[in-house]
């Protein structure tokens, strides 16, 4: 299989002791994450989480199981609310909101256990993505006023538009549940775009995805990037893909990070081969 | 004509079928009862039926799209039914036009259930898990309770209500003597003035589907199944869950006090005890059996079940039974595989449809 270069950004550092591409300097970083923690009683789940994340960014959340790596995600997007520190999001401090304010304010995500309306179409789906896109109230829709029609035929039209990004377009009538899982891993990309996010959360997409459905996917990723212009924060454990397409890479270990940069940087880091291997023994004790 | 038909979605087609058949089944039947085929038993069961339909099609809403049980519906339906009669019986000196009153009975029926659904919904839906079955299944014996207490009556003054919580009696509202009592506490009403029609039932019912086939096929309705799928998921692309689940309840709630005013006005007295628990778990078969989520079903359903122990009286005691029986069946003919085959067998469309799906 023909490995695919991707372009990367150049990294550059910012002040929070991270770094984004370049091309995203002078911006107002999509996402700024400072002494970030949460407590579930005595266990500190995530602790001194510093992270920043460029516009265009596509970053890279890796670590052991059990890291903490999908209770950022829930901090990010307040299924849990955190204990210390603060996130911003687009410069703006998203304390007290909740996950639908959330969604709102511009973070769209997927889940690691499949999250879809099972017994929806694969259209509808998309449709509820774009719930507070495409809006009209519920009493233009029991008389049917020109709202509805209006509304729901771009709908139907962003919908199908969406789902052409994955080739999907072809089973918009089929029952979502029983996609295959490669499919139904896309169709949640898809939704989480219809919401129309600046940033994107993507837990473990190529999970139980054969490789070359990998590589396309790891093509769709970047394709995304480029044409919604939007950031993109994923947690993977398939190194190909994670080293592949990630600019700037946070590893995760007992809730801390223990090391960020690029996918250079990341696999010479000792910490990290510690982390993922163990450490090496020293002359055994006798 | 036809191959614009057949490029509709299933849904619609669907939805088309639904109505289709319910027009059909009205014409034939107010066909018959005009032209004087149907006994006077039957002919009775026609109003009944028009009201079981849109109570299993609302219940439909919460069970079905929403997905939250209540156990409690028969609750809104006794309070439509007692506004509506209360209504229309204080109106009829002002609204001698006796469809008019019956419509705004029906409307006041419908607005005081809705009102009720806000009360009960309110603090129950922002909770998670199953506190709605419990809550409505309380709500549906305390409204039985609460109406055996109440005293109305309505003379030139107006109404007058009394909470009866002492030995009062219907003279203890000192009406003058234009007085009418509506409601004499655990009597019931009384010398209601029937004003339901077989027409008004069916309007109620073509009604009931256009509000909850319209609502179901639109954005409300897809973010309302989204919750029923997966709340979570729901949350995370932005749809507020308690509001949702609260037009849903509250348009289920509303649309059976419909329901309850039009049968209220179908009978010379109503007791509160006819919207017993009983009756609620009727409805819930009648969704059930009917098909979760499935509209048409439910208005099958309900025609079937409401027919089917009034037309087995002549076996008396045996008669729930053999309702027992063919609920049994029912449920195991639907389950099973086999005849699902030969049905698909037999309906081509119906087996290239699952083919695809």
């Amino acid at each position: 299989m023909a490995e695919k270069k991707f372009e990367k950004g150049r990294m550059v550092p910012v002040p929070s002791h991270s770094i984004i591409p370049e091309r995203d300097l002078g911006k107002t970083p999509i996402l700024e994450c400072t002494h970030l923690g949460i407590d579930f009683g005595g266990l500190k789940a995530v602790d001194d989480f510093t992270l920043t994340i460029g516009r265009t960014e596509i970053a890279g959340l890796i670590g052991p199981n059990g890291a903490g790596k999908t209770t950022v995600f829930n901090l990010l997007t307040k299924v849990y609310h955190p204990t210390r520190g603060t996130i911003l999001l687009d410069g703006i401090d998203t304390a007290g909101k909740s996950t639908i304010q959330i969604n709102r304010m511009g973070i769209a995500r997927t889940f690691q256990n499949i999250r879809l309306f099972s017994n929806l179409s694969v259209e509808d789906n998309v449709k509820i993505g774009l719930h507070n896109q495409e809006k009209y109230s519920t009493l233009s829709a029991v008389l049917r006023l020109p709202a509805y029609w209006k509304k729901e035929k771009a709908a139907h039209e962003k919908a199908l538009e969406l789902l052409s990004i994955f080739d999907m377009q072809d089973m918009a009538g089929y029952k979502a549940g029983s996609l295959p899982y490669g499919a139904q891993r896309r169709l949640e990309i898809v939704r989480a775009l219809a919401t129309d996010p600046k940033l994107l959360l993507l837990d473990e997409p190529a999970a139980g995805m054969n490789p070359s459905e990998t590589a396309e996917l790891m093509e769709n990723i970047a394709k995304i990037r480029d044409t919604f212009q939007i950031a993109i924060l994923l947690i993977e454990h398939d190194m190909n893909l994670v080293m592949g397409i990630c600019e700037g890479i946070c590893v995760l270990n007992f809730g801390q990070i223990i090391a960020k940069g690029t996918a250079e940087d990341i696999q010479n880091d000792p910490q990290v081969i510690e982390a993922y291997l163990g450490k090496r023994k020293e002359a055994a004790p006798c | 004509m036809l191959r614009k038909f057949k490029s509709l979605k299933k849904t619609a087609r669907t939805d088309f079928f639904t109505y289709l058949g319910v027009v059909v089944a009205f014409i034939v039947m107010f066909a018959l009862q005009q032209a004087g085929a149907l006994s006077s038993s039957v002919s009775s069961w026609l109003v009944p039926i028009c009201c079981f339909i849109v109570m299993a099609v609302s219940l439909n809403l919460t069970v079905g799209i929403l997905g939250e049980l209540s156990l409690g519906h028969a609750g809104f339906m006794s309070v439509g039914a007692f506004s509506g009669v209360i209504a229309a019986m204080s109106l009829s000196e002002a609204i001698p036009f006796a469809p008019l009153r019956l419509a705004l009975a029906i409307l006041v029926g419908a607005l005081f259930a809705a009102l009720t659904g806000v009360v009960v919904g309110v603090p129950v839906l922002r909770l998670r898990g199953d506190y709605l079955a419990i809550v409505t299944l309380a709500f549906g014996q305390i409204i039985k309770d609460l109406i055996n207490c109440l005293l109305v009556g309505y003379d030139s003054n107006g109404l007058h209500i009394i909470f009866n919580l002492s030995k009062l009696t219907i003279e203890d509202l000192h009406m003058d003597e234009t007085g009418i009592a509506i409601i004499k506490g655990a009597q019931g009403a009384t010398g209601i003035e029937k004003l339901a029609t077989f027409p008004a039932g069916f309007i109620l019912v073509m009604l009931t589907l256009v509000i909850v086939l319209n609502m179901v096929r639109s954005r409300t309705g897809r973010a309302v199944m989204a919750i029923r799928d997966n709340r979570i998921a729901a949350e995370s692309v932005g749809i507020n869950i308690t509001k949702y689940k609260l037009i849903a309840f509250i348009t289920s709630a509303a649309l059976a006090g419909a329901a309850g005013a039009l049968y209220g006005l179908n009978y010379g007295s109503l007791v509160s005890s006819r919207f017993d628990f009983n009756t609620s778990i009727l409805v819930l078969v009648y969704v059930v059996l009917g098909g979760l989520g499935n509209i048409w079903g439910s208005i099958v359903a309900a025609t079937v079940l409401y027919v089917l122990p009034e037309a087995l009286r002549e076996f008396q005691d045996y008669r729930m039974l053999a309702y027992a029986v063919v609920l049994i069946l029912v449920m195991l003919a639907t389950n099973n595989d086999r005849l699902k085959a030969l049905l698909g067998r037999l309906l081509p469309r119906r087996k290239e449809e699952k083919d695809r799906g």
